[in-house]
């Protein structure tokens, strides 16, 4: 997505064209002979992954979008219509459904491969915080469709997380009437709701763009955490990565299948099978499970204005890790206290989803502070003093002394693999 | 995701084999998505033959009423509007039909045909134009007593729905 | 090792962290897990056992319960209780819609047709709640989606693996077989239940079921084809609960496994292929290194 291509076309249509619009020579240059990092592994098939997610995600919604009824009278009947009478309208609604799930496992992989291998240092922080933005669009856009098909959940989930926003002094309960378009969460509120979801997957997509864009400025992260410098260090993207990219999607579908076909509810929950009635709230009321670890440490204070800062505060703490990570060193591979810091931070993280969906009370609200304090231990003080009291392993000098030891193999690599000059800077 | 390699020894078996069962996959992927657009069990249960009642139709009468979302017309002619309607000169027709194929033995007087032009699906007026059947007001078309076409760009006659009697006054559409 | 460990590791988070986070059932204690036909990747409805279970709805829970989402033609779809289309538009026939308004702006009454839905037995909600002593008799149509209990520990991980997911069933017969005297220095108000299993144990709703009360059709040899007992009539309505809530079951079911079939096949294929492609590249650049 930068720089200029060595596509050449070869029929003279082909060259008429790309001299007009060299959108071939574009995609040739960033998905064709595009030079990755060797030594990428599996963990890195994901960023694809999401992308399918998000097409997946965009194309069975258009089509739900034809059926469905943002209307607090037919919303949940509209649903239970594409349930039974539209042509594989179970599939579809299963399949948007789950594959929010599915997009949220693929991000949370991908954000925790990115804290491992130190992929938010220096020169991809934009990369990282373009990351962050597109995290904080897709968890909107799943608490929105959430509620749309106007069950239970839905109705308090919407009444619960719009009334966060009350929080705030002064301005909070009129804020929080102008998010209902009236005095509860009523029709208007459905109705935004629904436009603002099928709005917001085209806002994502947009960030995606610049995120690839800038992700090949200077290219991938890699295990190792050393830049590539030679041609040695790198193959082409096609066909390498696309084939493994496609082996791991495959198996990342094969999951996501046996969810659709043979556990389609175990994701959701059972009173959403209730049509919304604002004169009871279901016994226990908890968001989606990729919601639960935020919604632990919103219910962790006993302050209604710090729990509702706390939470956001969580996830604006990843905005500025590229400067709180103060060592040099990107992989946790040559950082062995970080290492271990990084799987208790992942343990913390886990615990707290489980915690979100315990009620508050008791012994839950302990554990859920002293797991909040240390998710943000982690990246107010670990990482700062990490970097600056830890010794880290040597680092290699090239990914190609990485992967195949000192001083690498030049000849092997320029019999095999047809790697391409490294075109782009 | 065969490869596209230059040189097409590289293309054995393998590749062709992933590459074909790849795209076997994309495209039933594609299956529900195209069919889903197509009219859901509802809608077709809906459309199960709906029975009218003629009493309250008078002659020289046209009502509306609707099948499947489709408008129909069910006109009660009068003894002249049928005689227009079998004498004419089938040759000099654009669609040659005779008025006995349009209209249930013994029923001469009842005609049952869809309500929209056969040109883009206007609704003509009825009771009007030069043979007193229908006038299209989009392109002008003209229908006679019988809902055949006569002046164009209406291409064919009003289709008859299918329908039958169940007895002397009420009728099964569908 | 350290791999297999990362991947263990990711597992147990993804799986922990996909808590279902069912709701207790407030005190009451775990319905006991009875087997279901439909239960496990093959699991089908028994079109006959649907047959009984509708029939218990008809006689008994349709005298109080709406199923709105349930449409007479339903009844004779594919993976379903399976009558035929000529018993289900002479069923339907015995029932009166409204419809309307007429000519003279009139609403009347007409027989049913298979594309009609369930009519409900009241007029509407207030009604509902009014002729059954302030209690709403809940909509049965998604009901067996609607109901659940708390698996724990390690339960909901195992559950993604062995397909367990019903629990709204086995919540909801047994509910209609738990009603029993109230232990002791329970009160239980005037027009209230004490029922095992209902959260908080008192429930509007009367024993709905005696033994007897519904006869099912006879075998060749002119005895019921299955016992005329409560959990007998429990176990049935339950399965037609469930199809009702989830009538395409069977289809996804069958789908389910020609994708899954496909899917490892590809999976296969791409395997091989990228082993093919990376083999010409030296060093352990397809074994990640953690």
């Amino acid at each position: 997505m930068s720089g200029h291509s060595t596509y050449v076309p070869k029929s003279a249509v082909g060259k008429w064209f790309e001299s007009r619009l060299p959108i071939m020579g574009l995609i040739h240059s960033s998905f064709v002979v595009f030079p990755n990092p060797r030594n990428l592994n599996y963990l890195w098939t994901f960023g694809g992954i999401l992308a399918f997610m998000l097409v997946s995600q965009i194309l069975t919604g258009v089509v739900l979008a034809m059926h469905y009824t943002p209307h607090v009278d037919f919303a949940f009947s509209s649903v239970e219509k594409i349930m039974r009478d539209v042509n594989y309208g179970w599939l579809l609604r299963y399949l948007h459904a789950n594959g929010a799930s599915m997009f949220f496992i693929a991000v949370y992989v991908h954000i925790f491969r990115g804290l491992y291998y130190g992929s938010y240092k220096a020169p991809r922080e934009i990369l990282w915080i373009l990351g962050v933005i597109i995290f904080l669009l897709m968890m909107a856009t799943a608490f929105m469709g959430y509620v749309l098909p106007w069950g239970q959940m839905s109705f308090w989930g919407a009444t619960v997380i719009t009334n966060l926003f009350s929080a705030f002094p002064i301005v909070g309960e009129s804020i929080v009437t102008w998010l209902w378009g009236g005095y509860s969460v009523a029709n208007p509120t459905l109705n935004r709701f629904f436009s603002l979801h099928y709005l917001m997957p085209f806002m994502i997509a947009g960030v995606v763009v610049l995120h690839i864009w800038a992700l090949h400025v200077p290219g991938s992260n890699n295990p190792a955490g050393v830049e590539k410098q030679t041609a040695k260090d790198t193959l082409p993207f096609h066909p390498y990565f696309t084939v493994k990219d496609a082996f791991a999607l495959v198996c990342f579908i094969i999951m996501f299948s046996w969810f659709v076909f043979y556990t389609p509810n175990y994701l959701g929950h059972a009173d959403n099978y209730i049509p919304a009635n604002p004169a009871v709230t279901p016994a226990h009321i908890v968001p989606e499970w990729y919601f639960l670890p935020f919604y632990a440490i919103l219910r962790a204070v006993p302050d209604k204005l710090g729990g509702v800062l706390l939470m956001f505060g969580a996830i604006a703490v990843l905005v500025f890790l590229p400067w709180l990570d103060t060592s040099k060193v990107k992989s946790a591979k040559y950082r062995p206290l970080f290492r271990q810091f990084f799987w208790v931070f992942a343990i913390v993280c886990v615990l707290l989803g489980w915690v979100g969906a315990k009620p508050a009370e008791g012994g839950y609200i302990l554990l859920a502070r002293v797991l909040t304090a240390y998710y943000f231990a982690h990246f107010l003080i670990i990482l700062p003093l990490l970097g600056l009291f830890e010794t880290p392993r040597k680092v290699p000098a090239s990914i190609a002394e990485a992967v195949l030891g000192k001083g690498g193999s030049a000849n092997a690599m320029a019999a095999g693999a047809h790697a391409e000059p490294n075109t782009k800077g | 995701m065969a490869t596209t390699a230059a040189e097409p020894t590289r293309r054995d078996f393998l590749y062709l084999a992933t590459g074909a069962v790849g795209a076997i996959g994309v495209a039933a992927v594609l299956w529900p998505f195209i069919s889903q657009m197509n009219p859901d069990a509802d809608t077709i249960a809906q459309g199960a033959p709906v029975d009218f009642d003629l009493t309250p139709v008078a002659e020289g009468q046209i009502v509306k009423l609707f099948w499947r979302g489709k408008l129909i017309f069910v006109r009660n002619r009068t003894p002249a509007e049928v005689k227009a309607a079998e004498d004419v000169n089938l040759a000099s027709l654009i669609d040659p039909q005779a008025d006995s194929a349009r209209v249930k033995k013994g029923h001469a007087n009842w005609l049952v045909v869809y309500g929209n032009c056969t040109h883009l699906g206007c609704v003509p007026l009825g009771n009007e134009g030069p043979y007193n059947g229908w006038v299209c007001p989009c392109h002008g078309s003209v229908f006679d007593t019988s809902g055949r076409v006569r002046v164009g760009p209406a291409p064919t006659n009003l289709p008859v729905p299918p329908y039958e009697f169940v007895s002397d006054t009420k009728i099964k559409i569908g | 090792m350290k791999r297999l460990t990362f991947i263990r590791a990711a597992l147990a988070a993804v799986v922990m962290a996909a808590s279902p986070a069912a709701f207790a059932a407030g005190t009451a204690p775990q319905p006991p897990s009875m087997s279901w036909s439909w239960s496990g990747p093959f699991g089908q409805y028994d079109a006959t056992q649907l047959q009984r279970g509708f029939k218990v709805f008809r006689e008994v829970c349709a005298a109080c319960h709406s199923a709105e989402y349930l449409a007479f033609r339903n009844l004779s779809q594919p993976g379903g209780p399976e009558f035929s289309a000529a018993q289900v538009k002479a069923l339907a026939e015995e029932y009166k819609v409204k419809a309307g308004p007429n000519d003279q702006g009139e609403m009347y009454e007409r027989p049913a047709r298979p594309a009609d839905h369930w009519p409900s037995p009241f007029p509407n909600r207030e009604a509902a709640t009014a002729a059954n002593g302030g209690a709403y008799p809940p909509d049965l149509s998604v009901m067996a989606k609607a109901r659940t209990y708390e698996r724990g520990f390690p339960w909901f991980v195992f559950d993604i693996f062995t397909q367990f997911q019903e629990q709204g069933p086995d919540y909801l017969a047994a509910l209609l077989k738990g009603y029993t005297d109230p232990p002791a220095g329970v009160t239980v108000p005037a027009g209230k239940y004490y029922n095992t299993y209902f959260p908080g144990h008192i429930i509007a709703m009367p024993s709905p079921l005696n033994d007897g009360a519904i006869e099912y059709p006879k075998g060749a040899d002119g005895r019921p084809q299955a016992p005329e007992t409560v959990a007998q009539y429990a176990k049935d309505v339950t399965a037609f609960m469930m199809w009702m809530a989830e009538p395409k079951l069977e289809q996804r079911k069958e789908l389910g496994l020609k994708v899954m079939i496909f899917l490892l096949v590809f999976a296969g294929l791409l395997y091989f292929t990228k082993k093919k492609i990376w083999s010409k590249v030296e060093g352990d650049a397809h074994g990640p290194a953690f």
